[in-house]
């Protein structure tokens, strides 16, 4: 997994509660049996005026010029702003994988699905939780200036523009940002407890041996 | 100090703790389906790594699987990524084994929260897992069930543990008895109308009092199923006789004096007296009536006998603008009553509502007459292969041919549309799955979500109908 310690990159607003993962990354793009190649996909059903299949040459459909990431300021963006409840609905990890493939590394909302929440910090895509009000104020300050960016830094826990004139404080688990910010395989940091697990398994399977049949 | 259910199972799973509370959490079954294991099993393989305990994974193939012309085999699948998938499940299971494998054609098959309950491969007191969301279903039981990715299922795979942080506890209690007609699926749509698709965020719900007591164990799973519907990764109900009762003689439960042990401990499973909850939600059940979604959020419902609402007076404006977005996405107005929105097909099936009691409520709407020749296709799929025997031993699949409705094979169908069953764009469903999200049951289509008897009187009726006044 990638390290993630500072992020300074072009933001694109997503003006919408409840983003689901079906709409993150529509159901017919999970017959994949691969963890890459989702990009292109990504909010498919908004994103692009036809129905989009597996197989299909992407490059050749018709954009919807009414989408936001279709937009020419918000090409290259790495960082997504939402409203509450983000990647709400199923526990698909082709959701992150999807919005990773596309180029983004973080996503700010004033909240998020619990399942969505934990796989991107499988794969290295920064969920960052602010306030509604802070929420609001990225997106005046997105739609206001073109080309604005923001720089996340995991290690001192902010959000900051350019000047510094917003700078806001977020909060992370110590072992998740642990993880990020060293790029770590969590089986590996598990399976370094191997013998803890074995010890906790015999002592279960000897009180409760129909759980083990 | 007095627990809830949720701290006793947590407690007693926790292998190892870091100090910011993060924890090992042991997982006792790992459910496994075709669609979130390909890639787990890939990354096991990758890095040299094999399964911790392979008693612990129920393995069956149902998101892809089709509902008709079984005769064909797996060369019936026209979709070749769709046919792909399932072999390379099969594929998995030969290369790793399982305690059990139910795969495509197998007559046990069937929707991964409809077969665990019905093989005894879940079990109060059990941390079960899934790469589903809907693995809450399985709390029903008195165990810790939650959906999780596919990281983690290879996590879980490879060191039979999850990485968890504590949630919170919130405690959701009905009370009273519900109207004639009014089922669990109303009591759990009318909960996530009340606290919404991000009330439960962060929380584990434990549902409770006597209407929730009252429910048999298809309605608690169908309640428990979706608790992820109101944003709360697991529910659960505290163990009694009635779950006591559906588990004995299954065949993964425990027998003879194991047994009886097995029954002392699942007895403890519930909240002691005085257990201190974080958040507290109490409905009362005589004032529930019949659900209906109206919109692309299953926060998004009404009852049978209200209208659909008018997001002008609605004051949060993110809230209208989604409003405004729903009601142009399923082309309806403000203000139409919901019984005079007619539909296109209907769909009775998927792991909230296909299970026996489901299918006996719907075939009781259906019998002696006919589906409306407004429906393009109503359509029944039961939850597993056992379902269907069990149907059919009753006679309910002749109710449903009968009266005009399709009797499919067992699996998740249209509540995804991965296989061949979906919605065409424009086309209107009356549907006991768990999510109207936009697209969710194909491209354009639109979902309205309600339990299989009201989802039978739509398909007799060709619109909504309130089943408790009807006929």
């Amino acid at each position: 997994m990638d390290k993630f310690t500072v992020l300074n990159a072009l933001v694109a607003p997503m003006d919408r509660a409840n983003v689901d993962t079906d709409a993150i990354i529509p159901k017919q793009f999970l017959k994949s049996i691969k963890r890459s190649g989702f990009g292109p996909n990504l909010f498919d059903s908004w994103r692009y005026l036809d129905h989009g299949e597996p197989g299909m040459d992407n490059s050749k459909r018709p954009l919807n010029p009414d989408f936001v990431l279709n937009q020419s300021r918000y090409q290259g963006a790495q960082i997504l702003i939402a409203r509450k409840n983000f990647g709400c609905g199923s526990s698909r990890e082709h959701a992150p994988w999807a919005l990773l493939d596309y180029g983004f590394r973080c996503v700010i909302a004033p909240s998020f699905g619990d399942i969505f929440y934990n796989n991107s910090f499988k794969n290295g895509l920064l969920p960052i939780r602010l306030s509604e009000s802070e929420v609001d104020r990225l997106f005046y300050e997105v739609a206001s200036f073109p080309g604005y960016k923001l720089i996340v830094d995991l290690q001192q826990q902010t959000v900051a523009n350019a000047d510094r004139s917003v700078v806001f404080g977020f909060e992370i688990d110590a072992f998740r940002k642990h993880c990020l910010v060293n790029g770590l395989d969590e089986i590996g940091l598990t399976l370094a407890h191997a013998d803890k697990i074995r010890a906790f398994e015999s002592r279960r399977e000897q009180m409760f041996p129909w759980y083990f049949r | 100090m007095a627990q809830t259910l949720y701290d006793k199972l947590w407690d007693s799973h926790v292998v190892h703790v870091e100090e910011d509370g993060t924890a090992l959490l042991y997982i006792d079954r790992h459910l496994v389906h075709e669609v979130t294991s390909p890639q787990a099993y890939e990354g096991l393989k990758l890095a040299g790594r094999k399964p911790w305990r392979i008693s612990s994974v129920v393995a069956t193939a149902d998101h892809n699987t089709p509902t008709q012309d079984w005769h064909l085999g797996i060369a019936g699948i026209a979709d070749p990524i769709s046919r792909l998938q399932i072999e390379t499940l099969d594929a998995n299971m030969r290369e790793y084994g399982a305690k059990a494998y139910f795969p495509f054609l197998d007559k046990r098959q069937g929707i991964v929260h409809v077969i665990g309950p019905e093989q005894g491969a879940t079990l109060p007191g059990m941390t079960v897992v899934c790469g589903d969301s809907h693995t809450s279903t399985h709390g029903a039981f008195g165990c810790l069930a939650h959906g999780i990715g596919t990281s983690e299922v290879e996590h879980v795979l490879a060191t039979q543990c999850l990485v968890q942080k504590k949630m919170k506890n919130m405690r959701v209690t009905v009370d009273g008895v519900l109207p004639r007609g009014v089922t669990g699926r109303d009591i759990v749509l009318a909960i996530i109308a009340r606290i919404g698709t991000a009330g439960g965020t962060g929380y584990a719900i434990e549902f409770a009092g006597s209407a929730i007591r009252a429910l048999s164990m298809e309605g608690r799973m169908t309640v428990c199923n979706m608790a992820i519907e109101a944003g709360a990764r697991a529910g659960m109900v505290a163990v009694d006789d009635t779950t006591i009762e559906y588990l004995k003689g299954r065949t993964f439960s425990p027998t003879g004096p194991e047994w009886d042990a097995a029954v002392v401990y699942w007895r403890t499973l519930k909240s002691d007296p005085g257990a201190k909850f974080d958040h507290e939600v109490v409905l009362n059940a005589a004032e529930i009536s019949p659900q209906v979604s109206w919109g692309t959020s299953p926060e998004m419902v009404v009852a049978v006998d209200a209208t659909v609402p008018d997001p002008d007076k609605e004051k949060d404006a993110t809230r209208r603008e989604g409003m405004e977005r729903a009601l142009q996405y399923m082309d309806l107005k403000p203000g139409t009553p919901i019984q005079d929105i007619k539909l296109d097909k209907v769909f009775i099936g998927s792991c909230t509502n296909s299970r026996i009691e489901d299918l006996r409520a719907a075939a009781a709407v259906a019998k002696g007459r006919r589906v409306a020749a407004s429906i393009k296709v109503a359509m029944v799929v039961p939850g597993s292969g056992l379902v269907k025997a069990q149907a059919e031993k009753e006679g309910l699949d002749k109710i449903f041919r009968d009266a005009g409705f399709q009797w499919r094979e067992p699996g998740c169908s249209m509540c995804l549309a991965m296989n061949a069953d979906r919605l065409e764009p424009g086309e209107r469903c009356a549907s006991t799955s768990n999510r109207n999200f936009e697209g969710r049951q194909g491209d354009g289509g639109r979902t309205h979500l309600v339990s299989p008897a009201m989802a039978a009187a739509a398909a007799i009726e060709g619109h909504f109908v309130d089943i408790r006044t009807w006929r």
